[in-house]
């Protein structure tokens, strides 16, 4: 489970700007760290999270990172199609390189621990 | 899908050009990559008239953007500039001009610079609030910006759009917060704004105005041009932060509780963003104040005794909280109101308890009325009069009114429309939202901001002298974009090709 | 005769013009223009000795007709004394070939006899130059920036048509003084005060629009910033309401400045793109008390402390007032007691005091630096208080500050005018050191080796986050020395801008020479500004080459 602080969100958005930069491989979190930690993770103040505990009412957990039901299949049409208020991605946001590193990254369950 | 009036031919050569011009990866034609530019909150989704881009095209330096801008016109390829594309609820990253090449700048995403000690930030327009927090936080700088509810929103973007924030004033008018700019012209030339026009310019984010005409406004809501860079003045940390509430019971205490807040906010003893609550009899207003302790306290405490003057009101004050807020602080108070952005205004579209099933989208309809509490009411039995007839008995769910309060000397009575995947309910809030840009005209009320599908009809509105601004935003479009290239029909303004007589 | 005299009276120097404003003061609003209504009997039509650039005798005699019916005869001025009156009595090319002079003169009184002059102006193809109250001395006067223009002179419209106490905004008219609007507020017991600049007969309107400030609290000092809503006769004769004004019966046009889609209000600003008709303005509520404090701080190099300091404590907002810097730091080279900063605080009396205290707190970081607090000052004044405060800090205008160019003891035979230089500095200490090292290190060879008495330079800190380094040049009727002025003007013009320091405003004559060092890509932004003004005003009847925006008929390539 992760705390959704700012402080590290920051320090993922820097790991983000680093495998951008550099010819390092694309880290999974890091995407996930840069675009999905605002709605997904715990706490107050999150619109997914609290969307998909109204959905599942705790049939699956409500925090993505918990899940284990997800393929990358999965992950991708939703990155790339929204869903209610969730807008679809451009690849301008999420080129299909990371998004292959995070969908990867979140159903091989790199997010849990 | 070619854009109106392009030929194949000559679109297949625009496209080549601009793969040329800024790598193959970078335009965007196939279907589903189009796709992603959709306004997911479109109120025509799936019909006809929903406003698509027949392309993307995504520079990341300001030499690329001006050679995208060349071509277009070359081609005369209608574009559409997006900083981030998160104006959702006023159109997203859609043209509104249907057909247009989205002109996508998410990839210039450099923070220039963030001066501590002039407190003053110069961002790229793909820079999003979490950017540039995520900047400020890293490089440990005094700083606050003013985070308005999508996080994810790019700074210029929010200020072009008309857009605002939840900390102090008056930083919290993005517009009004910002200090030069640089912007690509139709014809591809380059024009820095204000003190920038000056060569090595040591003082472009100190002093906005410059020397002879000012042209920044033009780009406010417009379309006269590309802007690719934007300097914002940013608050220093304020020590603390103390928010109270003040209560009336009856419903013509909303006079004497506005007539109070405007002379607290107009004397700047209120700094912070209020927010009005209520209806009938019952009004509450917040009023927060940031700055030192002992300044806060004093405030408050001023405020207090004004407020006291109207009989029978309660005023409570809030917890006083410092910064920086540690963890636990922040995970229980509003986060924007700190400077921190996020994305929890969302959670009102999403699945909740009261709502399992939305529709996931909405509109924002946001007449301007006058900081008045006769025109709260005045709104409020408006709203209730007209709400049976529009909302068909009911039937359509908007939520609202909400009176905004969050601009000093502006209020905003917004209402929001769901707006979802079912063309039918669509139609019918369309039709809805139409009816109250038209009965509120009549009463001298009118949007500060329109979601692309009624930025017309909004237009037409404002009328004074047979449209007499609209002619002149017309005269200027067409001398500055003779081949109508940039954001035709941006919140009204039409390039002479495009304009019905 | 009178004309002629009162002519004379406002050329002869500072020393007599006070007296003619204080008259002026005591007058009802309307006065002015009754006093140009003189009886229509007694007007004697007299041809203009001088003609507009381009325009033919019998198109200017046509023009000059087709407007006295629109506006009246009265209200056109040809005789060479009564258009003398519009001469720029600071111009530093007084009574040489190159001073800029007016051919005419019209006054229309109403929005419609505005609307009727420019479409005149436009079917003739006659330069006009608009004025509000011709009052921006020391940049300009009421003189055309194109010689020869007619000067539109919008004096005579001075309706204040709204002072709303409760949104603290007032809705006014081009000839409105800051004089009549303190009036009309004291008459009508309104709980607002106004932001007074230096010049107190000057126009609320033209001042904001020729970029100027005043002495009061933050935001209201910035006159431009201040403004919400304006209503504009374009070139071609049309009228355009600006902000929430487009709405028709709109209630909010002083609420909300922004309005919907691009907002044109700043083409305005040192413009012009159109002749601005009416204007709002954000009012203070009257704040309870003003205190202030002096800061000194022993080293030069304190500077840079003393206004990171200060800029922290503007930028939170915890001082309010204008702030200004002084001392001999910047003159001499770096004494001891080096620089003062003077800051007030306008508010509730409690919260001014923590203020105080804070402020207290944040500059005593600065080793050696004393802090003293001056007064605390009740609003509304006592009769006894007013004899000790500066007015305009109080929200009162007047003219206190010409005081500087009539005759003192130090100066008992002041050249009369100035005009002034004004760059805008980063706002550092740094920025503060280098500029006046740079003015000590040039003073020598630029001033003639001291022979030019310059006055400066000034540090103005009066606006939030710019600071401006004022350098006043005195201005009289000795040719020669005018010469040696305007020469030295132009040095300092571009030994700045090679250190990447502009002027945010200047005199007319110089508008050129500044427009043109604001060159980024090869000027693109005049030539963006230049497009504007060509579609606005395709026959560039409007002020041409104001804030140097010529159109395209006069531009040189």
């Amino acid at each position: 489970m992760r705390a959704a602080t700012p402080v590290m969100a920051a320090l993922g958005l820097m790991a983000m700007a680093m495998a951008a930069t550099g010819a390092e491989p694309i880290a999974g979190e890091a995407v996930y760290q840069r675009w999905c930690v605002h709605c997904h993770s715990t706490g107050r103040g999150n619109p997914g999270t609290e969307s998909l505990q109204v959905k599942y009412k705790g049939s699956v957990p409500a925090v993505l990172l918990e899940r284990t039901d997800l393929t990358a299949e999965v992950i991708r049409v939703f990155v790339r199609q929204g869903v209610l208020s969730m807008p679809p991605f451009r690849k301008t946001e999420i080129t299909d390189a990371e998004l292959g590193a995070l969908s990867t990254w979140m159903a091989s369950g790199g997010g849990k621990r | 899908m070619l854009p109106p009036n392009v030929s194949a031919a000559n679109f297949n050569r625009a496209l080549a050009a601009w793969r040329t011009a800024v790598g193959s990866d970078w335009v965007f034609t196939a279907d589903a990559d189009v796709a992603l530019y959709r306004d997911a909150y479109s109120p025509y989704w799936d019909e006809p008239e929903e406003r698509v881009a027949s392309a993307a095209v995504a520079p990341s330096t300001l030499e690329q953007v001006q050679a995208v801008v060349r071509v277009a016109n070359q081609y005369k390829v209608p574009l559409y500039a997006i900083s981030t594309g998160r104006n959702l609820a006023y159109g997203g990253s859609a043209p509104v001009y249907s057909g247009s090449v989205v002109l996508d700048l998410k990839r210039m995403n450099r923070v220039l610079e963030v001066s501590e000690r002039n407190a003053y930030a110069l961002v790229e327009p793909g820079v999003s609030y979490f950017d540039l927090y995520e900047h400020i936080t890293k490089h440990n700088l005094d700083v606050w910006i003013d985070p308005p509810d999508p996080g994810w929103g790019s700074v210029i973007g929010n200020a072009l759009d008309g857009g605002g924030g939840w900390t102090a004033s008056p930083f919290r008018d993005h517009f009004g917060a910002h200090c030069g700019m640089e912007v690509v012209l139709a014809s591809g030339e380059v024009v820095r704004t204000g003190m920038g026009a000056l060569p090595d310019s040591k003082s472009w984010q100190h002093n906005r105005w410059g020397c002879g005409p000012w042209v920044d406004g033009l780009f406010r809501q417009g379309n006269m041009g590309v802007v690719t860079k934007m300097g914002f003045h940013l608050m220093p940390r304020p020590e603390t932060m103390q928010s109270a509430t003040v209560m009336v019971t009856r419903a013509e205490d909303v006079v004497p509780l506005i007539d109070t807040v405007n002379l607290l906010e107009n004397q700047h003893v209120v700094n912070g963003s209020t927010q009005l609550f209520g209806g009938g009899a019952q009004w509450q207003v917040q009023v927060p104040i940031y700055g030192p302790e002992k300044v806060v306290r004093a405030q408050i405490e001023y405020c207090r005794d004004k407020f006291a003057k109207i009989a029978g009101s309660r005023f409570t004050e809030g917890e006083l909280i410092r910064t920086p807020l540690d963890a636990a602080t922040l995970n229980r108070v509003r986060k924007v109101n700190f400077g921190v952005p996020d994305l929890s205004t969302f959670a009102m579209l999403g699945r909740n308890a009261q709502n399992p099933a939305p529709p996931g989208g909405n509109i924002g309809f946001s007449p301007i009325i006058p900081r008045t509490g006769e025109a709260v009411l005045e709104y409020s039995k408006f709203y209730r009069d007209n709400l049976a007839a529009i909302s068909e008995g009911g039937a359509l769910r908007f939520q609202g009114p909400v009176f905004m309060t969050n601009w000093d000397r502006t209020l905003v009575a917004m209402i929001m429309f769901p707006i979802g995947r079912d063309k039918v309910m669509n139609a019918k809030m369309r039709t809805a939202f139409e009816k109250w840009v038209a009965l509120a005209a009549a009463r001298g009320w009118a949007e500060y901001r329109a979601p692309a599908a009624f930025q017309d009809q909004v237009a037409k509105t404002y009328s004074y002298n047979n449209h007499s601004l609209t002619r002149m935003r017309e005269t200027i479009k067409d001398a500055l974009d003779p081949n109508g290239i940039l954001s035709p029909g941006r919140y009204g303004v039409w390039p002479k090709h495009l304009r019905k007589v």
